[in-house]
């Protein structure tokens, strides 16, 4: 029997949205003991889904306007507020993306999961505390007992989120709903955390609505899928079915888009160097007057060398120092040891006014599409700025503009245009051509792809590889995302607590890591052993 | 998914502030009563009795035929008075505003931008907040005299830390902003990247902040005039007209009444177009409101 299942249901958008439904007219059921995917892009309405079955959509701005939502047969829609509450946590459970934000940061966390049983049960105080470290136990969290009384932010992010789990079955619901629960975490962690969910999701027969973007975690956990594009289900099945012989042209180009984890063969570049790094590091923090002052060692002694020509990629989890290394090349960040040479010609420790003319050979490609443009400035402005800075007037510099939106696929009237008025995808190529006006030899692409759907990064990395090829760039791509990197980069190089940990060709490493980081690296990569069609 | 409040959505209204701002109902609404009292301080005075033509025989008399809002102890036409008073409560309020965001602005972004700079800046702000604007009136009149510019620039002072703090704080965010990094990265010079990245973003705060400093400008005013330390009593003032009013309080109130409705009818206008200011520029709030 179906623990949940969901008819036909619209959801309709606020007027004025793009599109009429949020969700429209989608059938779905998760069964006892089964977990179900929903995968999509963003903006698809998979959130949606899951917002509407817990009951935590704003009814005014989503109003559910056909179809059910029933739990255990009982119709979610037509329940009263006060009932809803009670099934919210009884019956079923919800996990979220972030779990700083999802747990209070000034309650202890073994009480924040107390409240769960003080709400719905009656229960002593001990018996309340047994019960919540029973349930800390099961999400195998070390020491409980004195884990009870730490506060968010002494937990790293893979705690938290095992307490968010912790709180959400501690009342055994039959139901639990995960949305992006990993998607926030190293991909280590998200091993573990996936592991757990399907540990405690067979031992405790549960039905897992688990909602996500990334079809390697769908073939990590998934018994079926759910593809969803523009609020309709366009596929629907077994996960091996779907992720194997996908019927669906979306679903055909969502699953062709995710990079192989396998590298292709790819010929050493013989470039001139035009990028190197001897002993680079950065500390953060002092000793102190007394030697007691907290430091950090954000990179240490990191060597690297870029050809023209090549693409030598950085990877590894958040905090190991390789946005560090890419802030001190750019002299973002005034690096506290070592050297970086281009054009053999030190910049570590260049003051300011020198080193602009370097900056001119070296730009960056930023993560975040939303925030790496000045929203009060048309596109034609921000891309103009640079090059007028050194000299070059509007019109040559407008020229080459119109020139540069050819190269990168848009458009040259996009000049005229605001940020805004531009996806994420299309905002990322603006960055491009945005760096690519200042001509440099250096281009470095910081997490450039990772804030991207899928089918629009592999656009992006099309036309990153592209514009390498086309200007002879020396390439420095720093990533989390393991797929990408085997897809891009000629060279790699691991990096774990700011230390380099190991490097060499793409293909070299992958097949053949020597050092066990690397392989627990790999070896975590969701879905690293699915092929897909 | 992107943050719908991160996505600089509602840019293109932001160009035309000022009709994005009227359609909200409190700028709407305060913004008109402010317009009838800063039309009423210009253009009254020319319609009414000189206000201080003393008039003996016409002393304490209640608001009546011998006056609106009737006459003081001297026999001076309240009403008159009461108009002439708007003048220089509208001046000061809008002269400490601009005085105080100008320099804070100005402080506040090199504070905010150029590290050296930034604890030198805000050790001397906080100094500066820890003087209570009426002691300092009244030590800056028995120094230099009780004049308008003095009564300026002692309600200025301390409300200076006030927008640089903003300021900075402002200046704090945008700078880590990747647009700012980009900036830096294609060689744009710090004056530049001030003028051009982070200035724009400190405006929308700043004229929220500067009607506040406007209300307490006019507030502090009154309260100088009140104890007998701020505009000199020959100049009419809101304050100055209750604390000659204040020994006759309990056989007259309207006195006192008259110019205190006026002060809080003016402070009242001022934060309504604040807060209405507020809720339009600030997208976050103003989507919780609605």
């Amino acid at each position: 029997m179906s623990v949940l299942e969901i008819e036909n249901l619209s959801v309709s958008l606020p007027k004025g949205a793009d599109r009429k439904f949020a969700i429209e007219d989608i059938t779905l059921s998760v069964g006892r003991g089964e977990i179900v995917c929903v995968v999509g892009e963003s903006g698809s309405g998979k959130s949606v889904t899951a917002f509407s079955v817990m009951g935590l959509a704003d009814r005014r701005a989503l109003t559910p306007v056909a179809g059910e939502i029933r739990l255990e047969g009982e119709n979610l829609l037509e329940a009263s507020d006060a009932h809803l509450r009670s099934l919210r946590g009884e019956k079923m459970a919800m996990i979220f993306q972030e779990p700083m934000t999802a747990l209070n940061p000034v309650l202890r966390v073994g009480d924040q999961i107390a409240e769960m049983l003080e709400i719905h049960e009656t229960l002593s105080a001990s018996e309340r505390r047994a019960r919540v470290i029973a349930a800390m136990q099961d999400v195998r969290l070390p020491d409980p007992e004195k884990m009870y009384g730490s506060y968010p932010h002494q937990l790293s992010g893979g705690q938290r989120q095992r307490i968010m789990i912790a709180m959400a079955l501690v009342l055994e619901p039959v139901l639990l709903i995960a949305d992006e629960p990993t998607t926030a975490l190293d991909v280590t962690t998200q091993a573990q955390i996936l592991k757990l969910i399907k540990d405690i999701q067979t031992r405790k027969g549960m039905g897992v609505l688990f909602i996500t973007h990334d079809f390697g975690v769908v073939a990590e956990i998934a018994d079926r899928v759910a593809v969803m594009q523009n609020g309709r289900i366009v596929e629907q099945g077994e996960a091996g079915a779907v992720l194997g012989a996908p019927s669906h042209p979306y679903t055909q180009m969502l699953i062709g888009a995710v990079p192989s984890m396998t590298p292709p063969e790819r010929q050493p570049a013989t470039g001139k160097i035009a990028l190197e790094t001897r002993g680079l590091g950065k500390t953060y923090g002092s000793p102190g007057l007394f030697g007691t002052g907290r430091t950090v060692h954000a990179a240490q002694a990191v060597n690297l060398t870029v050809r023209r020509g090549e693409t030598l990629g950085i990877v590894g989890e958040s905090g190991s120092g390789k946005s560090t290394v890419a802030r001190c090349v750019m002299r973002l960040i005034d690096p506290t040891s070592g050297e970086i040479l281009i054009n053999d010609e030190n910049i570590a420790t260049m003051r300011e006014g020198r080193l602009r003319a370097h900056r001119r050979d070296i730009q960056i490609v930023f993560q975040d599409p939303y925030r790496s443009l000045n929203p009060r400035r048309t596109v034609g402005q921000s891309i103009v700025e640079g090059p007028m800075n050194f000299g070059i007037g509007r019109d040559e510099a407008r020229g080459r503009a119109e020139e540069l939106m050819r190269v990168v696929g848009l458009a040259p009237d996009a000049l005229e245009r605001f940020p805004h008025q531009f996806s994420g995808g299309q905002r990322q190529r603006i960055c491009i051509a945005r760096a690519l006006a200042m001509e440099p030899v250096i281009l470095i692409a910081d997490e450039a792809v990772s804030a991207l759907d899928v089918s629009v990064q592999a656009q992006v990395l099309d036309l990153l590889d592209d514009v390498r090829k086309r200007f002879d760039l020396a390439m420095l791509f720093i990533t989390h995302d393991l797929r990408v990197a085997a897809q891009i980069c000629d060279r790699i190089m691991v990096m774990n607590q700011g230390e380099v940990v190991e490097s060499g060709p793409t293909a070299a490493v992958y097949a053949n890591p020597q050092q066990d980081y690397t392989k627990a690296l790999l070896a975590a990569a969701p879905g690293h052993h699915a092929r897909f069609a | 998914m992107a943050d719908p409040a991160t996505a600089p959505r509602d840019l293109p209204a932001e160009l035309s502030l000022a009709r994005l701002a009227l359609r909200n109902r409190s700028v709407y609404w305060g913004g008109l009563l402010l317009c009838i009292i800063v039309v009423v301080a210009i253009v009254g005075p020319y319609f009414t009795a000189e206000p201080s033509a003393l008039n003996p025989t016409n002393r304490l008399k209640p608001p009546g035929p011998n006056g609106v809002f009737g006459t003081d102890m001297l026999g001076r036409d309240l009403f008159s008075r009461v108009i002439n008073g708007a003048r220089v409560s509208l001046v000061v309020g809008l002269a400490v505003a601009v005085i105080a965001v100008s320099i804070g602005l100005f402080l506040g972004l090199i504070a905010g931008y150029i590290r050296v700079m930034d604890a030198l800046i805000m050790r001397v702000m906080d100094g500066l907040m820890s003087i209570p604007a009426i002691l300092l009136a009244i030590a800056l009149i028995s120094l230099s005299g009780a004049t308008l510019t003095t009564v300026v620039i002692a309600i200025v002072i301390p409300e200076i830390p006030r927008v640089v703090r903003l300021v900075r704080a402002v200046v704090l965010t945008v700078r880590e902003e990747p647009y700012v990094e980009a900036a830096i990265s294609v060689g744009t010079r710090v004056p530049t990247i001030m003028a051009r990245h982070v200035l724009p973003n400190t405006i929308a705060p700043l004229i929220v902040q500067a009607t506040y400093i406007c209300g307490s400008a006019m507030l502090t005013e009154a309260i100088l005039g009140f104890l007998g330390a701020g505009i000199p009593p020959e100049i009419p003032s809101w304050g100055n007209i209750m604390s000659e009013g204040r020994t006759f309080f309990q056989l007259t109130p309207w006195i006192i009444f008259f110019p205190g409705l006026a002060l809080a009818a003016t402070v009242l206008a001022v934060n309504i177009v604040g807060d209405g200011l507020r809720d339009t520029l600030d997208p976050r709030i103003a989507r919780n409101m609605r």
